[in-house]
């Protein structure tokens, strides 16, 4: 029933997405455009060429970062944990402005690939760090190691963009988060990850369930708590990996909506994950749309939007209702 | 009977959510009273009230013939102490550490660390004999020595009025016994009021000096275990049927739940026992 | 009752101190205070590791002192060029690093014990947020400077706190509860102060981030001494109350027992630790990590169980002397802010202790 009620959501975001901006296109003509029969071959080009590509990638990224999300709270056990925590958003950051501020890259694909690669390399490291040792990679662990390595990280960072005007300027607009400025090769290069990482989470969500219980009870239901932590991060890191190189880092959603969806459905994760992954994107989706609208001509990034749109929404529940902890 | 601890026309309360009403309960100076009531008949949560935890909607506790939610914390807490059901240890921590955490309301801070509560906290040790535990860890002991350690705690409080809320869960039957009897042995040796909610009718009834019978948020008898516990009164507080004979060993009652009229005469006897209060959830760890 | 009447055996020396391997302190039948043998020589450790970076950061630097030369010049008997280096420029921000960390290290400590929460830091309940948002405010959009920035970010960080309190209490601050509202009102926030950076001048936004990362280039006494005044009233409180934290670790219901008013007890810890923030960032902006990382060192340092709020704080000192120390000297003549460094010299140092214990097969 949640479920459906979020698909609907979703739909009338992507609708919105399409036919909302600073130019106004009627949902006949969206249609009529994405056939490939509008009789305005200005709106063709704007539905075509801008906002399909922008809808597609706010999508996938709202899929990935909801899910990230869910699936590193449950891993973590800790509500405190946003997908950010692996290290994914500070190692995309510190490969940003290396690529920026030391190897002068600027197209925006290469900045995309250097984001990918330095969340991927953080993240790995993370690990790493959090499994040295007997008992292995336990979620404290990863979450002290996580923090401990993005704090180095951000301090790195943060040298690079004071001691460089260039590099702060493109870093504080990439580090707002937006889904502007994307045609649809960024979308199909990163789709793989994407995929990937979205089936890989689902189906961890019942081995997940176990492990909600603690590490014995996990065990003793016949979870593998090793192999399930391990494959749960990768995806955590392939999905957030991604959508942070596609979009920038969108903290707010990947934290925020799986404690919504907890809210409505309780802790079971085979509704929690499927949920975040409608949830998310719409939520996305609606507020790049406001952003679009509300200081027309100009924009509001979604990131913004998404914060102040979510937030309250999520403090009103987090008042209201009796919580399904962690 | 002279009370030091008493409950009248308590009203408790969750949020909205209403518990019991209009309780009247009182705990005899020097008794061993212990609670008993079906599965969320709010045992703990009338225990909770006594203990200050838990301010009733209406009505009052009265402790000393004060009311209680009138006096200050650790003046209650000079007089009266509890272990609860959710304790936890933090990590790493010692057992002689947890065991002088009892100390808490005697101290000051001025007075953190004083030879009464060295001798308190030594006392208390050996008479739950975890003495020779005082060095290792919480973490590393076994259900049963983790409970004696716990109530250590508690003893180390030096109260007059003990509460505890379901010692012998998680315990096996043999762990239990040992909780059981060190209860009565406080209770006989330092004249203590001690006041348990158990689940196991006939440990209360053999071990009580004073029942309290609860369902649905209302006391339906209180009293000695060897007017109280009739079949009746068993049937109509758990809802089973059953029979009331002289224990062989101390001559209270034991109650035996009647054998399932079953079609197959070999089934008959292996009837269960009250069921267990909830599912498997951690306990004090 | 006594130890020896239950099981027959020759009483023997007292368990619980011996396992504690404490020692108390005592001054007549009154006075007696608990101390832990190992928690000392740690505390102690740093006090000599703070004093010996306290003269480095008097003695070097471009018009280099010495010691007897420092010590002179403390007492009044320096020629005037020593007088301004030390007395004007160099102590006063010593002495602001030295009480920030302090603040920050209390402060984080404070919050991991109420939230139960490693993670748990003053960024929790919204106030560095709210800080910046003020501070930016002033900035970018009043274009103000010097006191007013602190104003500003003590006005935000002040009203974030409150909301979040305000929110999230019902029937007493629950610690989940908190961390979720302080979540969300940051989340807000955060999204002004991109808005913020992102429609101002790139100069002026690039000075602001100056601010956010805090710092304590050009600090004086005028910066030192409402903190320290600040630090002498609250710390105290803190302390006094610090021990009904360590009984908070046992449960709600157990503290309760013991005679704690759990709900007023975290209410006062908490607003007593957010004034410290607060404190801190008005005189260094909001300097990062050192309130989460402090109490982490501190506690794996001191193998204490509990509040061990002093450990947490020399430990936030060291921190922040040995970072401002860092961020004057690696890339001079570049003055990079504190912030910057305190980044990386406390998330390396977090990462190196956790692998070293973890190898060892601890925590």
């Amino acid at each position: 029933m949640a479920l459906l009620v979020a698909v609907l959501l979703l739909a009338a975001a992507v609708l919105a997405s399409l036919a909302v901006g600073s130019r106004e296109i009627a949902l006949g003509t969206v249609l009529d455009a994405l056939r490939g029969t509008g009789a305005n071959p200005q709106d063709v080009l704007v539905v075509r060429e801008l906002r399909v590509p922008r809808t597609l990638v706010g999508i996938a990224v709202g899929v990935a970062l909801g899910l990230s999300g869910a699936l590193m709270q449950a891993l973590t056990r800790n509500p405190l944990a946003d997908p950010g925590l692996l290290g994914v958003n500070a190692g995309a950051a510190a490969a940003m402005v290396t690529a920026v501020g030391v190897l002068g890259l600027t197209s925006r694909l290469q900045l995309v690939w250097a984001a990918l690669l330095g969340a991927a390399v953080v993240s790995v490291a993370v690990y790493l760090l959090g499994a040295t040792g007997r008992g292995g990679a336990t979620p404290v662990r990863l979450a002290l190691a996580g923090t401990a390595i993005s704090a180095a990280l951000y301090a790195y960072v943060s040298g690079q963009v004071l001691l460089d005007t260039r590099t702060f300027d493109r870093f504080r607009f990439w580090q707002v988060g937006t889904l502007a400025g994307h045609d649809l090769s960024v979308a199909a290069q990163l789709l793989p990850f994407f995929a990937v990482g979205t089936v890989l989470g689902l189906s961890q969500a019942r081995a997940l369930n176990a492990l909600a219980l603690g590490e014995d009870s996990g065990r003793a239901l016949g979870a593998h708590v090793g192999r399930t932590r391990v494959l749960t991060a990768v995806a955590v890191t392939l999905l957030c990996g991604a959508a942070t190189a596609a979009a920038g880092p969108i903290a707010f959603v990947g934290l925020a909506v799986p404690h919504l969806v907890r809210a409505l459905t309780g802790p079971d994760q085979r509704w929690v994950l499927p949920l975040s992954c409608v949830l998310s994107p719409a939520l996305l989706l609606t507020g790049d749309v406001l952003g679009r609208v509300v200081v027309r001509p100009g924009e509001l990034e979604v990131s913004i939007v998404t914060a102040i749109l979510g937030a309250p929404v999520l403090i009103a529940l987090v008042r209201r209702r009796r919580l399904a902890q962690l | 009977m002279d009370t030091r601890l008493r409950g009248e026309g308590l009203t408790l309360a969750y949020d909205d959510r209403t518990i019991a009403r209009d309780l009247g309960v009182e705990i005899p100076d020097g008794s061993f009273t212990v609670i008993i009531g079906p599965n969320a008949c709010g045992k703990s949560t009338l225990l909770r009230a006594l203990a200050r935890m838990l301010r009733p909607r209406r009505g009052s506790v009265f402790l000393d013939g004060e009311q209680i939610h009138s006096l200050p914390g650790k003046e209650v807490a000079r007089r009266l102490g509890l272990l609860p059901q959710t304790a936890t240890a933090p990590d790493g921590i010692t057992v002689a550490d947890l065991v002088a955490r009892g100390r808490f309301p005697h101290q000051g801070l001025l007075r953190q660390w004083s030879r009464e509560d060295e001798r308190a906290v030594d006392a208390a040790m050996a008479w739950t004999r975890v003495a020779d535990l005082a060095d290792r860890t919480v973490d590393e002991l076994s259900g049963g020595q983790r409970q004696r350690v716990w109530i250590a705690m508690a003893l180390a409080q030096d109260t007059p009025i003990l509460l505890l809320d379901e010692p012998t869960t998680y315990l096996d039957i043999a762990h239990q016994i040992e909780v059981l009897n060190l209860c009565a042995q406080l209770h006989e040796e330092q004249d203590r009021t001690l006041v348990a909610v158990l689940h196991d009718l006939n440990h209360a009834a053999r071990y009580a000096t004073h029942l309290i019978a609860m369902k649905d948020g209302a006391v339906m008898a209180q009293g000695d275990p060897a007017r109280v516990v009739t079949a009746e009164l068993v049937e109509a507080v758990f809802g089973l049927p059953c029979v009331v004979v002289p224990d062989p060993e101390t001559g209270t009652p034991l109650v035996v739940p009647r054998a399932r009229t079953s079609r197959l005469g070999r089934d008959a006897g292996h009837q269960p026992g009250p069921p267990p209060d909830r599912a498997p959830a951690p306990g004090r760890v | 009752m006594s130890a020896a009447s239950l099981d027959g055996t020759v009483p023997r020396p007292p368990v619980a101190d011996r396992a504690r391997a404490g020692r108390t302190v005592r001054a007549g039948r009154r006075l007696s205070v608990r101390v832990e043998g190992r928690t000392v020589t740690v505390c102690g450790l740093l006090l000599v590791l703070l004093a010996a970076v306290v003269s480095v950061s008097l003695t070097t630097g471009d018009y280099p002192l010495s010691v007897p030369d420092v010590l002179r010049t403390l007492l009044g008997r320096g020629d005037g060029a020593q007088e301004f280096i030390v007395l004007g420029l160099r102590l006063p921000r010593v002495v602001t690093g030295l009480l920030v960390g302090l603040a920050l290290g209390v402060a984080g400590a404070v919050f991991q014990l109420v939230t139960r929460n490693p993670l748990g830091s003053p960024d929790v309940i919204g106030f560095t947020s709210g800080a910046v948002t003020g501070a930016l405010v002033v900035l970018l959009v009043l274009q103000l400077g010097g006191w007013a920035v602190s104003l500003g970010a003590l006005a935000g960080g002040g009203l974030a706190a409150a909301v979040v309190y305000a929110l999230s209490s019902r029937g007493g601050v629950q610690g989940y509860r908190l961390i979720l509202v302080g979540i969300g009102t940051s989340a807000v926030l955060q999204a002004v102060n991109s808005y913020l950076l992102t429609r101002s001048r790139v100069e002026d936004a690039q000075s602001a981030q100056v601010w956010i990362t805090g710092s304590l280039n050009g600090r004086g006494w005028e910066q030192a001494a409402p903190l320290g005044i600040g630090l002498a009233v609250l710390l105290p409180v803190l302390l006094a109350a610090g021990r009904a934290l360590t009984v908070l670790d046992l449960g709600d219901d157990a503290a309760r027992a013991l005679g704690v008013d759990v709900g007023r007890t975290r209410a006062l810890v908490l607003v007593l630790a957010t004034a410290l923030t607060a404190l801190a960032a008005t005189a260094a902006g909001p300097v990062a990590f050192v309130a989460l990382a402090a109490p982490q060192v501190a506690r794996r340092l001191t193998r204490a169980v509990g509040a061990g709020l002093v450990p947490a704080g020399l430990t936030g000192a060291l921190m922040l002397l040995v970072s401002d120390l860092a961020a004057q000297r690696v890339f001079a003549p570049t003055q990079l802010p504190v912030g910057v460094v305190t980044g990386a010299v406390g998330g390396l140092y977090l990462a190196w202790l956790l692998v070293s214990q973890w190898r060892r097969g601890r925590g």
